[in-house]
């Protein structure tokens, strides 16, 4: 038999049960709402199971049965021992017809129009034209079908005579019972009627219109579907599910043992033990798939409800909805099926109301008018991978950005490092929701956060990869059972741990010697895995272990032979470090104590088969909490590292002496290199010392006018360079290399300075290089000479920086190369000049700048057609990848270090060729 | 638990650097000898770990750290087992003495002079011959949560 149908008329004749039950209560206590409205569902989930199979003559059979129930419910009727009755056999009704159906997986033919007309006339009219059926009840004492509501004023005596009757022919307790009942001060009485409850079930037997059938099943007490003997109903029990669960966990601690006995024989070669330990070992295993079965049900059972969500979703939102299911038959454990059907239902709900879009959108995007959502489930790996996708429009993730915007999940400078996976995943924040109202349906901002909160709360995991215009695809990833989990234990420091299987995606084997080494880059671990590079966690340093007897002095760097767990998380792949690998093992996962719940890094702890406890790592926990996960909290950590380190900027300076004693200095990123000349090889020529360097003469420029220069000896000299100039400055002693704050204080009085600046505690003026480039040749900037290397016409650049100091010390160094710079010192002053009419090839902004900052510098200027069109080049004391990815966001068309003077000349450079290239 | 104790009760009582304490015999799970103790990392530092009692995972805690004592100098040490909610605690402790019925009348609040942590978890005083027992309050020995709000 269809495993639908079976299920149907077993839930169909346990609720009957019920119904049969609670409508007698009812008839004692007509006022209690929440009674009848329970009574209502019921029959309501009768009537619409059989809608749902098709079985007509079922379904009206229950809707003319459930339309009385609803007045009763809304008051409209009041509840009376006729209209229970008619219900009562109404159900007997569909008692019958499940009998057949039953033996025949066939609705049988037959005419139920009279008990549903006697049905609505009832449920229309009260008694109108009921008389006639219910007449032939043997009941002298009242007539039948009298709305008790008429009887509102029962006189005493008439309750003490039904009282009196109620104890006389069983016909009329019924009867009697419903009017006691209905009267809320005859207390007493209704404690008889009680007594006499069961008759009144029977009540409708006598009624000459009921079918024969239902005659024979009206005996008390109901015995659905007695007769059919070998019934479905009675082919499956229903055990509670802490019976089960119990069983489970017994099962459980019996894996445990028996895993704990093995490993006693593994120690023992030769024992008598062996053999029976063998068998025991097969029995548990069989016993554990047993109890596991009892526990699981197809997946289906949780779709069960989706097509008519759907349908009335199409209908509510005009939208046509395909749904398609496929893998309905997959099973899972109860438990995990309990705790993903309602993710479930809203995710299939968000693809139908956000996914897809109207008809006419679709048809004019070019696709059929009526979209689908697929529901796929099925097995790999000891894990059920279900996914829910549709063809609709996709995630809009300048909506996503907009949202997270409005709604202070994050801020723009953030989303605008971000790709667009990256972007997606805000979906699942707390208190995000992309459709423009909140429908019926949802929207209302709870939602995929606790899709993936329920979804992660089982250990499973959550995807999502949406294209714009062609759908969204949530894949779901969840462990077949709870219970008893694969996990591979790992060593690190002499400590076991179990990981769960389900995250762990490969083990790779690290040596020196083999393909797999650990590479640096700043003391971050990585791997290169397949062309990717693979981001590490150490174990050892994530949960502060040391091995205790590490000699002094050794570095507790990464050993040679590491093993690597390579783990996911949610789109997010990184590698584990750990000292060795044992096998894995079925472990029952248990919760760890609640004074150890706020340590995110494991999930619970085990007994493994040697009788050890091992703490359980949690991949969720350790990729939070080295970062990639939270995407947006971490960045908002950068983000403030940025910002500190924004403030006070650190140059590295050079620092010198010359002349007199106060030290000077000049920003190392202008000098190519720093030389020591042989004064015996310096020339005179044009009245300028020169010295042959590299193939070149390269004027030399002390750095004190008239400084005397030694004919002997050796020199220290500065050089600047470029292209093929270069110049030496020259100085007497070179003194340090100070990476500071910049504090210059201005002075343009002394020539040759750009003010003074306290450099490593020490008061020290800075040079302005520009100045003596210009002693060296006095065309260096600006000047004629200087177009020969370039196009007839230099290139303009705007300069936008608040430090004065890196605008005097950028303007030299990019004069030197060649271009025409203005400098200014906020973004608004640079938008004031595009508002005269300025123009220029490339802009170079600054980052961190107070009011406007670059990020939103650029996108003001890619909104003003005026300098839409020029290139833009962001400058910042870091440049991080991060840092790039949000600068092109925001409109830069590069992103270079400030400090790095090659980087920035180079861009430039790149970026005037491809602006001349495409003019 | 109540605050004080109306009927005489019986208490397993143990030794903290020389310090007698008590702690009610019913809610004494077990006495167990040093095990094997897998430690916890991240953990707080008096949580020694955890280990396996019949199947069941106890975490060890040792009350000298709790207490903000030093720690003893042998590493092995006696525990008792305890459960608070529906979990088991084991408490290491020096050493494991009688189980002893106490006089309700000799009942004393605690001194308001006595070490806060020493008044945080300590239920009262009994005053025995020639000695004095400290009732352990387990519920607050326990109460990370609380602690942690305090702090």
């Amino acid at each position: 038999m269809d495993d639908l149908l079976s299920e149907f008329l077993t839930e169909t004749n346990e609720g009957l049960t019920t119904l049969d039950m609670e409508l007698v209560k009812l008839e004692q206590n007509p006022n209690d709402a929440e009674l009848l409205s329970s009574i209502f569902r019921l029959m309501h989930t009768i009537k619409g199971t059989c809608g749902f199979l098709g079985l007509p003559r079922l379904e009206s059979v229950a809707h003319a049965g459930e339309n009385i129930m609803g007045k009763f419910r809304d008051g409209e009727l009041s509840v009376s021992a006729t209209g229970v009755s008619l219900i009562l056999e109404c159900l007997d009704q569909i008692r019958e017809i499940l009998g057949t159906l039953e033996a025949t997986e066939e609705e049988p033919e037959g005419d139920d129009s009279d008990l549903i007309s006697r049905l609505n006339a009832h449920a229309e009219g009260g008694d109108a034209g009921e008389s006639d059926a219910t007449a032939p009840v043997p009941s002298p004492a009242a007539p039948p079908a009298e709305d008790v509501a008429d009887d509102g004023d029962v006189e005493e005596d008439e309750l003490e005579r039904a009282f009196r009757e109620a104890l006389g022919p069983e016909e009329l307790a019924a009867q009697a019972a419903a009017e006691a009942a209905a009267t809320p001060e005859a207390a007493p009485v209704a404690e008889v009627v009680e007594l006499k409850a069961e008759p009144a079930e029977s009540a409708p037997a006598p009624t000459p219109a009921a079918k024969p059938a239902a005659k024979k099943k009206a005996t008390p007490p109901p015995a659905p579907a007695g007769d059919a003997g070998s019934s479905v109903a009675n082919q499956s029990i229903r055990v509670s599910v802490e019976v089960l669960e119990n069983l489970m966990t017994m099962v459980s601690e019996l894996v445990l043992t028996r895993n704990q006995t093995l490993q006693i024989l593994r120690a023992h070669k030769e024992s008598d033990f062996a053999t029976p330990l063998q068998r025991l070992n097969h029995v548990v295993s069989d016993l554990q798939e047993g109890v596991m079965k009892t526990r699981m049900q197809p997946i289906g059972n949780a779709w069960a409800k989706l097509p008519r969500i759907i349908r009335d979703l199409s209908h509510e939102l005009d939208k046509k909805i395909d749904l398609v299911m496929k893998g309905a038959e997959t099973e899972l454990d109860r438990q995990v099926l309990e705790l993903i059907k309602d993710p479930l239902t809203h995710m299939v709900r968000n693809s139908a109301d956000h996914g897809l879009e109207m008809p006419n959108d679709r048809i004019a995007a070019g696709k059929p008018e009526t979209g689908q959502v697929i529901l796929n489930a099925f097995h790999e790996g000891g894990h059920i991978i279900i996914q829910i996708s549709d063809d609709g429009k996709g995630l809009n993730t300048d909506r996503i950005k907009e949202k997270c915007i409005e709604n202070g999940l994050a801020s723009e400078g953030e989303l605008d490092g971000m790709n667009d996976q990256q972007i997606q995943q805000f979906i699942f924040k707390p208190g995000f929701s992309t459709a423009a109202e909140v429908t019926a349906v949802s929207g209302r901002g709870v939602g995929m956060d606790v899709v993936r909160t329920n979804i992660e709360k089982i250990g499973g995991t959550i995807e999502l990869s949406s294209t714009e215009g062609k759908g969204t695809i949530f894949t779901i990833k969840i462990p077949l059972t709870l219970a008893i989990v694969s996990a591979l234990i790992v060593e690190c420091c002499k400590e076991r741990f179990a990981i769960p299987q389900l995250s762990v995606v490969e083990l790779v084997r690290t040596s020196a010697h083999s393909e797999h080494t650990i590479e640096h880059i700043n003391e971050t671990p990585v791997l290169r895995l397949r062309n990717r590079l693979l981001p590490l966690v150490t174990l050892r340093d994530l949960l502060k272990l040391s091995d205790g007897e590490e000699p002094e002095g050794d570095e507790p760097e990464i050993r040679e032979d590491n093993f690597i767990v390579v783990s996911q998380v949610g789109t997010y792949t990184f590698g584990i470090i750990v000292d060795r690998v044992f096998d894995t093992e079925e472990i029952v996962v248990k919760p760890v104590a609640p004074i150890l719940r706020d340590i995110q890094l494991f999930s619970g702890n085990t007994i493994l088969g040697d009788g050890a406890v091992v703490m359980i790592l949690d991949p969720n926990g350790i990729a939070a909490a080295t970062g990639e996960i939270a995407v947006a909290d971490a960045d908002l950590g950068a983000h403030e590292d940025r910002h500190l380190t924004g403030n006070d900027e650190k140059v590295a300076m050079l620092v010198f002496r010359s002349g007199d004693d106060a030290p000077k200095a000049v920003p190392l990123a202008l000098i190519a290199r720093l030389e020591e000349i042989d004064l015996a090889k310096v020339e005179s020529s044009g009245g300028q010392h020169v010295v042959q360097y590299r193939g070149q003469l390269m004027p030399l420029i002390p750095m004190q006018a008239g400084m005397e220069l030694e004919s002997e000896g050796r020199q220290p000299v500065l050089v600047f360079s470029d292209r093929e100039r270069s110049m030496g400055l020259v100085v007497d002693e070179i003194i340090d290399i100070v990476e500071d704050r910049m504090n210059v204080e201005l002075s343009a009085e002394k020539e040759g300075y750009i003010g003074s600046a306290i450099i490593a505690e020490k008061a020290t003026d800075v040079v302005d290089a520009g100045y003596f480039l210009t002693q060296a040749y006095p065309d260096w900037f600006g000047s004629e000479a200087g177009k020969e290397n370039f196009e007839s016409d230099r290139s303009r650049i705007l300069l936008v920086d608040d430090s004065p100091f890196f605008r005097n010390l950028l303007m030299p160094m990019l004069s030197v190369a060649g271009y025409d710079v203005k400098a200014v010192e906020s973004a608004s002053d640079a938008l004031s000049l595009c508002e005269e009419g300025e123009q220029f090839d490339v802009i170079v902004s600054d980052i961190e700048m107070p009011g406007m900052n670059g990020f939103e510098f650029a996108e003001a200027v890619r909104e003003d057609h005026r300098w839409s069109k020029t290139p833009m080049v962001a400058l910042s004391a870091f440049a991080s990848p991060a840092d790039l990815m949000r600068g092109r966001a925001a409109g830069f068309k590069d992103y270079v270090s400030k400090t790095d003077r090659e980087a920035l000349l180079m861009t430039l450079q790149d970026t005037i060729a491809e602006l001349k290239g495409a003019a | 638990m109540s605050d004080t104790y109306l009927e005489n009760e019986d208490f397993v009582t143990f030794y903290i650097a020389g310090q007698l304490f008590g702690v009610p015999v019913l809610s004494v799970q077990d006495i167990i000898n040093p095990q094997r103790i897998t430690p916890i990392p991240l953990a707080p530092p008096e949580i020694a770990g955890s280990l396996n009692l019949r199947g069941r995972i106890v975490t060890a805690i040792d009350v000298r750290k709790r207490l903000g004592l030093p720690a003893r100098d042998e590493k092995e040490s006696m525990s008792i087992v305890v459960e608070n909610g529906n979990d088991l605690y084991s408490l290491m402790v020096d050493s494991v003495g009688e189980v002893l019925g106490v006089d309700e009348s000799s009942f004393e609040r605690n001194p308001p002079t006595l070490d806060q942590r020493f008044r945080d978890y300590s239920q009262g005083i009994y005053r025995l011959d020639g000695k004095l027992l400290v009732i352990l309050d387990v519920n607050r020995f326990l109460d990370y949560g609380r602690n942690a709000d305090a702090a």
